[in-house]
This record gives C-alpha cells, structure tokens and sequence, in this order.
C-alpha cells in the first residue's frame, strides 16, 4: 500500500511535465525573439505578431501569452493534485488539497457569508492565477500583471458580477442607490461606482509594476557601482558586474514574492467584500416572498 | 526653436513626474505610519492578538498605498509615455 502511493504512475509524471512546460515554453519565446539590446531598458510587454481586424489590429502581446501559459500550468497542477482521490484521506497529495479547499471555504464564509459559499472556486482561482502570474517574473517571464490590460479584465469581470449581485434587489431599488443620501450626490456616487474596479486594476498593476521598475533601476545603478569600484581589474575580468550577483535577489524577495502574493490576497479579499457588501440582502429577501406570494395567489386562482 | 520647444517638453515632463511622484508619496507614507502605530499600540495592549492585528494591518496598509501607486502610474506615465507623444502632437502642429 505504502509503496503504492510513493510511486508516480505515468499520468502524473505526464502531467507534472505539462506544469512545468509552458515556463520553459515561455523563455523559450522570450529567447528567440528578444531584440539585441544594448544597457537597460525599462518597456511594455512585447508584441509578438498581430491579427488583422476589421476596426482595429489585434496584438497579442508577451503578456498575454504569457497569461495563458500560467493557466495552462494551473490546469495541469489541478489535474495532478485532484488525481486518485479517495473518500478517506491517504496521500500526501490529499491531505494538501483538502486543507487547501478547506483553508479557502473557510474565508469565504468568514467574509462573504453563507449565501456565497458558491464563489469559493472562483475566488481560489483568481488567488492562483493572480500569485502565480506575479511569481512567473522569477523565472525571467514577463509577469502578465504588469500589463494593465490582463488585470483590468480581470476586474471588469469583478465589476459584471458586483453589478449582477446589486441588481438582485430589483432595477428601481439599484437605481435608487445612486440618489442616497441626497440627489446631488448622483454623479459623485456613479463616479464611485466606476472607480471600484479601476482601483483594482491600477493597485494590483501598479504594485507588480513598480517591483520590476526599482528592480531595473537597481540593476543599472549595480552595473554602475562595480564598473567604477572593480574596472580596474585587469580583461575580462573588469567588465563583469561581480555587485550584480546576489545583491538584486534579496530586493527581489520582497517586491516579487512577497508584493506578488499580497496583491493576490488583496485582490481576492477585496472581490469578496465588494461583491457581498454590494448585495441588498433585505430587499432581496422582500422580493423572493413577494414572487412566492403572487405564486400562491395564482395557483389559488387556478383552483 | 524646435530644439527648444521639445527640450521644455522633455524636461517638463521629467518635472512633473518627480512632483507627482514626491507630493503622491506623502499621504500613503502618513497613511501606513499612523496604521502601524496604532497596530503596535493594540500588540501592546494584547498581545494574543498579534496574529489578527498584523494580517489586518499588512491588508490595510496595502490598500492605503493606492493613492500612492496612482501617482506613480501617473509618474511612469510622464517619463515614458508622454514625452513620445508631446512631440508627436507638437511636430504635427508643425507640419
């Protein structure tokens, strides 16, 4: 039994291969396209070729391959960790799924509330992507949420469902809502509401951002200081940056690792509070009895 | 003249940046002092509690940087964005 669960069985080494391939497919392109550049230069995403539109072209850009490659790699991690589960808990592998699982239902109860017990998939899955999109910039890739574009998307979608949950009390109560507590403060209030997901998208984009910016700055400002202290050492041996080895990882410790999975956390956190702080739970409540009443009073009449 | 023109552009551009980046910093930095201060108080007063209270305040002090993270989107935006297009709009005014 024991010697059982310890050996990988073909299928998980296939799909343990396919969790790490999209990285390395990912340098790969990196590689073989990178332009000769000269010094340090701080840019946009890459754009790898277009399609032609009909309005306008569309790029597809590092960013956004490099997105899909991340989902790629979470599918294949899925796929591995749910494999040969059993009714009571044996592997290893189990044992992390289920605190994971649980760990995550956990916090959406805690903040959303029983009602939205349904949204802990989703929020695990934008914690996952959003982390692991963000640490992707250790292995050289160009982090997809440092491009505005990939997390803007991601919170237009936050904002569809925000709107979905406020429009649950009814369309004249939601209307409503941007007249309170005067109707002066109608613009300022759907100037708030658009605000929501721009603030989103900017917090976690600009966080991402300003890591790789100060990390390239310091790199140049490293290149610097060693030419000026070590050029005199004789060939070759001058011009290696010696200040550069070492010195930008503990940087990067705190912007990449630690910056990457707090936007995560914050990004989700806030997904939940907005979603369950914007529901009208009273109203909804009024409305579900009053359909149930008008269903009772038909059938009556039916009768 | 033109030399001229796209050097005021350059420089007001880089101007700019530093201002916006130097006053945008200045209320996130208060901002998470006093959150920090408040959350040493409250180990203080009880320590059992310092695992809630240091979760709570990273998450808070995260959200308190957003004004500063705006301005400096802004900032990156006017050192690398805005100088191309300035002169853009400058040399087509030209002809």
């Amino acid at each position: 039994m024991k010697s059982k669960s310890r050996r990988l069985s073909a299928v998980d080494l296939l799909l343990i291969v396919l969790m790490i391939l999209p990285f390395v497919a990912g340098i790969v392109l990196k590689v073989l396209t990178a332009p000769p550049s000269e010094g340090i230069s701080i840019t946009g995403a890459r754009v790898y070729f277009t399609i032609p539109m009909p309005i306008q072209d569309l790029p597809i850009t590092e960013a956004q391959v490099n997105s899909v490659l991340v989902l790629i790699s979470i599918f294949a991690l899925c796929l591995f960790m749910t494999r040969g589960l059993k009714v009571k808990a044996e592997s290893k592998r189990q044992h992390a799924v289920e605190w994971i699982v649980e760990k995550v239902e956990g916090l959406v109860n805690e903040n959303m509330g029983e009602m939205f017990a349904g949204f802990a998939p989703f929020i695990a899955a934008i914690i996952a992507l959003s982390a692991l999109s963000s640490l992707s910039t250790l292995m050289g890739l160009y982090p997809p949420t440092s491009d505005i574009n990939i997390v803007a998307g991601w919170a237009i979608l936050v904002f569809i469902l925000i709107t979905y949950y406020k429009l649950k009390g009814g369309l004249l109560y939601y209307l409503k809502g941007f007249t309170e507590p005067i109707f002066v403060m109608t613009p300022l209030n759907i100037l708030g509401e658009i605000a929501t997901p721009v603030s989103m998208a900017f917090r976690h984009y600009g966080n991402v951002l300003s890591g790789s910016v100060i990390a390239v700055l310091i790199a140049a400002a490293l290149q610097g200081l060693s030419s000026l202290l070590l050029g005199w050492l004789p060939g070759a041996l001058g011009e290696i940056p010696f200040l550069q080895i070492g010195l930008p990882a503990i940087l990067s410790v705190y912007f990449d690792i630690f910056s990457g999975c707090m936007q995560a956390y914050i990004f989700a956190m806030l997904t939940m509070l907005n979603v369950s702080g914007g529901f009208p739970e009273d109203e909804y409540e009024k409305r579900k009895q009053k359909k149930l009443l008008k269903k009772q009073k038909k059938l009556q009449m039916n009768h | 003249m033109l030399e001229l023109a796209i050097g005021i552009i350059l420089g007001c551009c880089a101007l700019g940046a530093g201002i916006c980046m130097g006053i945008g910093a200045i209320g996130p930095g208060v901002g998470e002092g006093n959150a920090v201060s408040k959350a040493c108080e409250a180990i203080g007063r009880q320590p059992e509690s310092k695992g809630a209270v240091t979760s709570t305040m990273i998450m808070g002090c995260a959200i308190a940087e957003t004004t500063g993270i705006y301005s400096l989107v802004i900032a990156i935006l006017l050192i690398f964005v805005a100088p191309n297009m300035l002169v853009n709009v400058l040399m087509s005014a030209i002809g």
